[in-house]
């Protein structure tokens, strides 16, 4: 199988440039990782992350083909080739596939991702709903892996100033959580040209997560509660 | 080479869900603490727990914590230490409490209260009907777990050391721990972490298997840090195969399937479980439910063309309560079985998936070790929580949802510890000269190494020693040719080389690190076991198929200088209630 994998060592390289690789193997039930695993006992200088190989750590997010997915999670005999490998868009490179994941995370803490609630704790749990709680079902799932952040043209555009559809996604999980007492800070917090109103809906977000969810969705609702507290 | 170095008051090597639920505690503080994590932590193996976390709340059914010790101390084939198993089963309720109250997802019943389900081995009134003990948030309780112990230390502004690798253990001439060095992969620079407490929480080693449902970068670097200071560890042998690993991808489908009513069928379609335990049946301990299978698979009742593996039956559950309850299952079976579990049954193989053994503490998270006065003296300045430790509440077999529930009770329990720990002693001893020797020789050596085999070469032999040699059954031809084989392969991994000798988000130079770490702990398993003359637990000798508790109710010690074992006695004495009586185990 052949495969142009994106490669680049800021100690050795002046620029970025496409490696060819070829590799002997029947894609069978293989995913993508295991094909760059065996690319990588060839070349042990290509660089990339990855733990779980079952899509719920988040590590191995890549540009598959145009396409940000998750390498574990891909089927081999699925994609054409040659297979092109490239780190995530929109965020610096460290190496290779490495991508530089600071501003994606800081704005994910930007929208204070924890339960708020200053009551004093009960001796047991406090009670929730079967309907309450199945609010939170498709947004509690997110693995911060950043494939949708990063298929994001608002956030290509802003990344310092556009939350983004991951950051939103969590700023919903933790709005709709009937535990949670810090709904009108966390709408505050959003209230800006930039943090949650650069979202022009262009779903990309929803096309690439490999978790199936729809942050597209989320901030719907976020700009949903935005107008309801006004009116 | 001169090497930076910065001082804390403590450093926690790992953040999967004991490190963060430690570091959480030490922060809310006022600790000055430096968390290190080869991945960011919300990408840490506790993420891929699945069932539940045990704890007798009683939602569903009636339920207390006396039988959960029962089922605990009886599932670990009675090696497990009575009074740290008492202390587990206590804190359960608590700590779950807390969880929730931290915001973790829990799924919930009609009266509001946290879901749970039955699992393996867990029962009640001393071991009589399967009871409701897993709370579970879905079938992804630990990415929802460790997701809200992330979030909290975010709330606390703990303080990350993201993509740090530690690299060795410092210990002064009289034994005392005084941090680690360790290296930023981005940078590929060596730092000293001087700390007054250092906790290790740094996970499993499943990856000295070939076929593992344990994640890329569970490696055992804490054991073998510990191994190479001249820490024994403890009860290695003791391996855990899950019943239920993907047939050919090995990745992990939880016990909660059962749990949720799924059973086990051999080729004929038998439900073959009801013959191996008639009561449990396919909730007993999963080192009964393991041996079962490959019993199965040996006697030529296996499924597929080669007869090599068994299938996962689900689908009478109906596609609704698969998609709600088990909705990761769901996707797994599809993504690596190619199987709708609504419509057809999941092919499955035992897998290794969990390590008994470990670096040896107390139920407060020390670390304890042979010293001068006896078998478990205090390491000053040392301890280890989660998989990485052996308290021991798992002794032989643990039951499935108490590793959630052990991060989670000794990771705060550790914290205390240190915290009281630290109160008496203000000041840092002194570093000794020779703090970062042994690190920098490990890194020296891969630089200028030029010929030799590649690190990917030597791992695969070593899986395929373990995998071969040190089984679900162990005979006992090949554990002495395994003993022999892994001493070999340790020697080439002395001899690995890497191509690539950049500094920059070098992962060959990770990798090959973390093959020392693996082969340290291949070695003590391997060892451990060709030791042990009877079968108990996870560890089934077909030499010596029955417990022997006369001669062998204890616990190993594997020293890693002189391939030497030592032993020290069981605890079965509880804090507070009545020793539960060694008993034949029987589900």
């Amino acid at each position: 199988m052949k495969f142009r994998i994106y490669r680049y060592n800021p100690e050795t390289d002046d620029a970025p440039y496409m490696q060819d690789y070829d590799l002997s193997i029947d894609a069978g039930d293989k995913m993508l990782l295991d094909a760059i695993l065996l690319i990588k006992e060839q070349d042990d200088s290509l660089s990339l992350r990855k733990s779980c190989r079952e899509g719920v750590c988040g590590s191995d997010a890549m540009n598959i083909n145009g396409r940000n997915g998750l390498a574990c999670i891909t089927q081999l005999s699925e994609l054409k080739q040659p297979i092109e490998l490239r780190p995530l868009p929109g965020l610096p490179v460290i190496r290779d596939l490495v991508v530089d994941m600071t501003q994606f995370f800081k704005q994910y803490h930007s929208i204070k991702p924890y339960l708020v609630n200053n009551d004093p704790p009960p001796e047991t749990e406090r009670l929730q709903s079967v309907t309450a709680r199945a609010e939170l079902d498709g947004l509690y799932e997110c693995i911060l892996c950043g494939c949708c952040t990063t298929a994001c043209p608002s956030f290509w555009w802003n990344p310092d100033k556009f939350v983004g559809p991951a950051g939103l996604l969590q700023a919903y999980r933790f709005l709709a959580d009937t535990r949670d007492q810090a709904t009108a800070e966390r709408l505050d917090n959003l209230e800006d040209p930039y943090r949650l109103f650069r979202c022009h809906s262009i779903m990309n977000c929803v096309d690439v997560c490999p978790k199936e969810l729809n942050p597209t969705r989320a901030i719907a609702k976020i700009k949903d509660m935005m107008v309801k507290r006004i009116v | 080479m001169t090497i930076s170095k910065r001082t804390f008051d403590v450093v926690v090597v790992g953040a999967g869900g004991s490190g963060m639920r430690a570091a959480l505690a030490m922060s809310e503080a006022g600790l000055k603490v430096a968390v290190l994590s080869k991945v960011f932590p919300t990408r840490s193996h506790t993420v891929a727990a699945q069932g539940g976390i045990a704890a007798s709340l009683g939602n569903v059914t009636e339920d207390n914590w006396h039988w959960h010790m029962y089922d605990t101390v009886k599932g670990s084939d009675y090696l497990g230490d009575q009074d740290a198993i008492e202390f587990m089963c206590r804190a359960a309720p608590e700590v779950v409490y807390e969880l929730e109250h931290f915001g973790m997802p829990f799924d919930r019943l009609d009266n509001g209260k946290i879901y749970q389900r039955p699992f393996g081995g867990h029962m009640q009134d001393y071991g009589k009907n399967p009871v409701q003990r897993a709370c579970a948030a879905a079938d992804r309780t630990g990415h929802a777990l460790l997701h809200t112990l992330y979030q909290q230390n975010v709330k606390a502004n703990t303080n990350f050391f993201v993509e740090w690798m530690a690299l060795d253990l410092i210990r002064d001439e009289d034994g005392d721990v005084l941090g680690v060095t360790a290296m930023e992969i981005e940078t590929g620079e060596v730092m000293i972490l001087h700390a007054r407490a250092t906790l290790f929480a740094t996970g499993g080693a499943g990856r000295i298997f070939s076929a593992s449902t344990n994640a890329y970068i569970n490696t055992g670097d804490g054991l073998g840090m510990a191994a190479r200071a001249g820490i024994p560890l403890e009860d290695m042998e003791f391996f855990q195969f899950h019943p239920t690993g993907v047939y050919g991808a090995g990745v992990l489908i939880t016990e909660g399937v059962r749990g949720e009513g799924g059973y086990l069928v051999n080729r004929d379609g038998e439900r073959f479980m009801q013959r191996y335990a008639p009561n449990a049946k396919d909730l007993a301990s999963r080192d009964v439910v393991s041996r079962a299978m490959a019993t199965e698979i040996k006697e030529g009742r296996g499924c597929g063309p080669r007869g090599d593996h068994v299938l996962l039956k689900l689908d009478h559950l109906g596609d609704d309560v698969i998609r709600h309850r088990l909705p990761g299952i769901r996707e797994i079976s599809l993504k690596f079985a190619h199987v709708d579990p609504a419509q057809a049954p999941i092919p499955v193989v035992p897998t290794a998936h969990y390590m008994m053994g470990g670096i040896p503490t107390n139920y407060h998270g020390q670390v304890v070790a042979p010293y001068k006065t006896g078998p478990e003296e205090v390491v000053q300045g040392f301890y280890a929580v989660g998989e990485c430790a052996c308290v021991s509440v798992h002794g032989a077999n643990r039951l499935g949802c108490n590793s959630l529930l052990d991060l989670l009770v000794f990771g705060r329990e550790a914290a205390r510890q240190i915290i009281e720990d630290l109160a008496r002693n203000p000041h840092p001893k002194p570093l000794p000269p020779d703090a970062a020797e042994r690190p920098l020789a490990r890194l020296a050596r891969l630089d200028t190494q030029k010929e030799g085999e590649s690190v990917a070469e030597v791992g695969d032999a070593m899986r395929h020693v373990m995998q071969a040699h040190c089984g679900v059954f162990r005979f006992p031809d090949l554990l002495a040719e395994g003993v022999k084989q892994i001493g070999e392969v340790a020697v080439r991994a002395r001899n690995t080389v890497i191509k690539d000798k950049s500094r920059i988000f070098n992962t060959a130079r990770v990798e090959a690190l973390e093959l020392d770490n693996l082969i340290e702990v291949a070695q003590a398993t391997m060892h451990s076991a060709a030791a042990r003359e009877e079968s108990r637990g996870g560890h089934a000798r077909d030499d010596f198929p029955l417990r022997d508790d006369v001669k062998w109710l204890k616990h190993s010690l594997y020293f890693s200088a002189g391939e030497r074992l030592d032993y020290k006695p069981v605890r079965l004495k509880p804090l507070t209630v009545e020793s539960f009586p060694l008993k034949a185990r029987v589900y």
